[in-house]
């Protein structure tokens, strides 16, 4: 009987904490789509110079609504052009830049601010606490888009401000979660004795806290930053998020929706992609929160 | 339990408080606002008379005060635009958006609870799975979206409903769904959760043992404790719904409060702006409110926290 000498320790020391995350994250369907399709749309968005075929602003008033290639469009324009000629596609891939870019930044805008707070009020308790949850409170009664809106139009829409907008008001999660789950940790004994010989706060936060409450970190950062995309598209459709020309796809339906009535496609094309963009995020969250949570681990 | 009901409220005032100083400190974010209101061709004098004219000239927490006072009494000033009371275009407005709202979390309920109920006596079955797919593809498509996309198949293709206004309960067929489906998810897997919970616990093991049918047990006395925590669930929803509700009056030009916020962001109608923010937040506080008093009420043990 042929072993090798890997079998043979693992059936020794049993599977590694590694081998064990890496076979349930194998064993992860969702996970594994969710991870996969947003790796995909991540590298179009990086490579999107040299993916798309057309330059994504360029306009051809001679080759307008071309229908896309499965409603018998030509190969040139794959999924048709625009009420302005310009390609579709190419916008598309752009816009996919746009989301992300706008996703990702803001939720690490506001994972900064909400895990502080969270953080804090989990450690500290007492009056910090109180202030951390009041300020949730205030948070969370107030309408997001009705605000996001007012200030958008006050300061005029432009990525940064939108992306700026959405940071500073989706922390509300983060810093519930990271409020709970530091309440949970601060009372082992890891973290008493790090205080017992006499660690700093920062150091017991930044070396004892932060790594064994940074998967749910994680997982309230891909939400969210599911949540900012969804909440830029539909500011863009409002018309009061990322202005034209920019390729956001929120501002593609709304450009789409006036031709909706003959050209259904304009609107159908960019939702599906939002929609299956948020959809891998989520799984990828949700993916991400099953194999880390530790009723799990056996 | 009065103990509990005074501290709650007194949260729930101070909250409101720092919500109303937010959304007045709105319009200074947006600049001078006597010279927004003036207009491009405004001489100096013209804007002097406006800033004198609105009372922009006063001190901020005069000016806050003053209209803090005013909003209690439900005077919001007049709007920049329509020129007339903001209370009483909101109020105008208001009912199709408490429609809608009511319409949207009976929908969601009625879906949500019954499959989250289905999916939790057949655990791992075909229609938790469908449930649970149904779940998560709702949470990732943007509203808008599915309410263009109904639009195209119901009103366009099909020619069944109608794509915009509220002139019959027919109009808000389309509203309701898109508004409610957002629900569905949360409240759908709070039930299941919930029915899931309970129904392995003593109590339900000794309703059957003492010989009570499965309708019984199922509805008298598990889905009564069950539906507890998604009760508070659906008020803190039905706030942010009203909240949201901005999207869904713009796609389907229903003309409620949404879309009077959306016409009015758009035309720097500032003080119908701010009375909007704060009565949308009026009701999220109220909700959560009410549904943290219900349950201290059903359940003891909250009210020590």
């Amino acid at each position: 009987m042929a072993r090798t000498a890997d079998a043979l320790l693992e059936e020794i020391h049993g599977p590694s904490p590694a081998q064990l995350l890496r076979r349930r994250v194998f064993g992860h369907q969702g996970l594994l789509i969710g991870g996969g399709v947003l790796a995909v749309l991540f590298v179009v968005a990086v490579l999107a110079p040299y993916l798309a075929p057309h330059d994504p602003y360029a306009q051809d008033l001679l080759a307008r609504m071309r229908p896309p290639v499965f409603l018998g469009g030509d190969w040139d324009h794959p999924l048709g052009t625009d009420h302005l000629g310009r390609d579709y596609l190419s916008r598309l891939i752009y816009g996919a830049q746009v989301s992300l870019l706008i996703g990702s930044v803001a939720a690490v805008i506001s994972g900064l601010i909400g895990t502080a707070m969270g953080v804090a009020a989990g450690y500290f308790g007492g009056r910090v606490d109180m202030a951390v949850t009041f300020l949730v409170n205030v948070r969370l009664a107030m309408p997001v888009v009705l605000v996001a809106l007012a200030v958008v139009a006050l300061f005029g829409g432009s990525l940064q401000v939108v992306i700026l907008v959405l940071g500073l008001l989706l922390w509300d999660r983060f810093a519930v979660v990271m409020r709970a789950s530091t309440r949970q940790v601060r009372s082992r004994e890891y973290v008493t004795a790090a205080r017992a010989i006499g660690c700093s706060t920062a150091r017991v936060v930044l070396s004892e806290i932060m790594p064994n409450i940074v998967n749910n970190l994680i997982v309230v950062a891909t939400l969210e930053m599911a949540h900012a995309i969804l909440l830029e598209a539909a500011l863009s459709f409002l018309g009061l998020g990322v202005q034209p020309p920019t390729p956001s796809w929120g501002l593609m339906i709304a450009e789409g929706k006036q031709m909706m009535l003959f050209e259904p496609w304009l609107v159908t094309i960019p939702g599906v992609a939002l929609f299956a963009l948020v959809l891998a995020i989520n799984l990828l969250g949700d993916g991400l929160r099953d194999v880390t949570a530790p009723e799990n681990r056996n | 339990m009065l103990v509990f009901i005074l501290k709650r409220l007194g949260l729930a005032a101070l909250v409101a408080v720092t919500v109303s100083a937010i959304s007045f400190s709105l319009l200074f974010l947006a600049g001078d606002p006597a010279t927004a209101l003036a207009g491009e061709q405004a001489t100096d004098v013209d804007i002097e008379a406006i800033r004198r004219l609105y009372g922009f000239d006063r001190p901020v927490l005069v000016q806050y005060w003053d209209w803090l006072a005013k909003a209690l009494q439900g005077d919001f000033g007049e709007s920049y635009y329509f020129k007339l009371p903001v209370a009483d275009l909101v109020l105008q407005r208001l009912s199709i958006t408490m429609t809608l709202g009511v319409c949207g979390i009976s929908f969601a309920l009625l879906t949500a609870v019954p499959l989250g109920v289905i999916a939790a006596i057949r655990p791992n079955s075909l229609i938790d799975r469908l449930a649970l797919l149904l779940s998560v593809m709702g949470q990732a498509m943007p509203s808008f979206w599915f309410g263009l996309m109904l639009i195209v198949i119901f009103s366009i293709q099909l020619g069944w409903l109608p794509p915009s206004g509220t002139k019959t309960w027919v109009h808000f067929i389309m509203p309701t769904v898109v508004l409610g489906y957002y629900a569905m998810p949360a409240i759908m897997r709070l039930t299941r959760a919930g029915m899931l919970e309970v129904l392995a616990s003593d109590y339900i093991r000794t309703a059957r043992a003492k010989g009570a049918g499965e309708g019984r047990v199922l509805f008298k006395h598990a889905l009564r404790n069950a539906i507890i925590p998604v009760v508070s669930l659906a008020a803190v929803q039905m706030g942010f719904m009203l909240g949201g509700s901005i999207v869904v009056e713009s796609i389907f030009a229903l003309h409620g409060a949404g879309y009077l916020a959306w016409e009015s962001i758009g035309r720097n109608d500032l003080p119908t702006v701010q009375a909007l923010i704060l009565i949308f937040s009026m009701f999220y506080i109220v909700f959560t409110f009410l549904s943290d008093v219900v349950n201290a009420w059903l359940d003891p043990r909250m009210r020590a926290g």
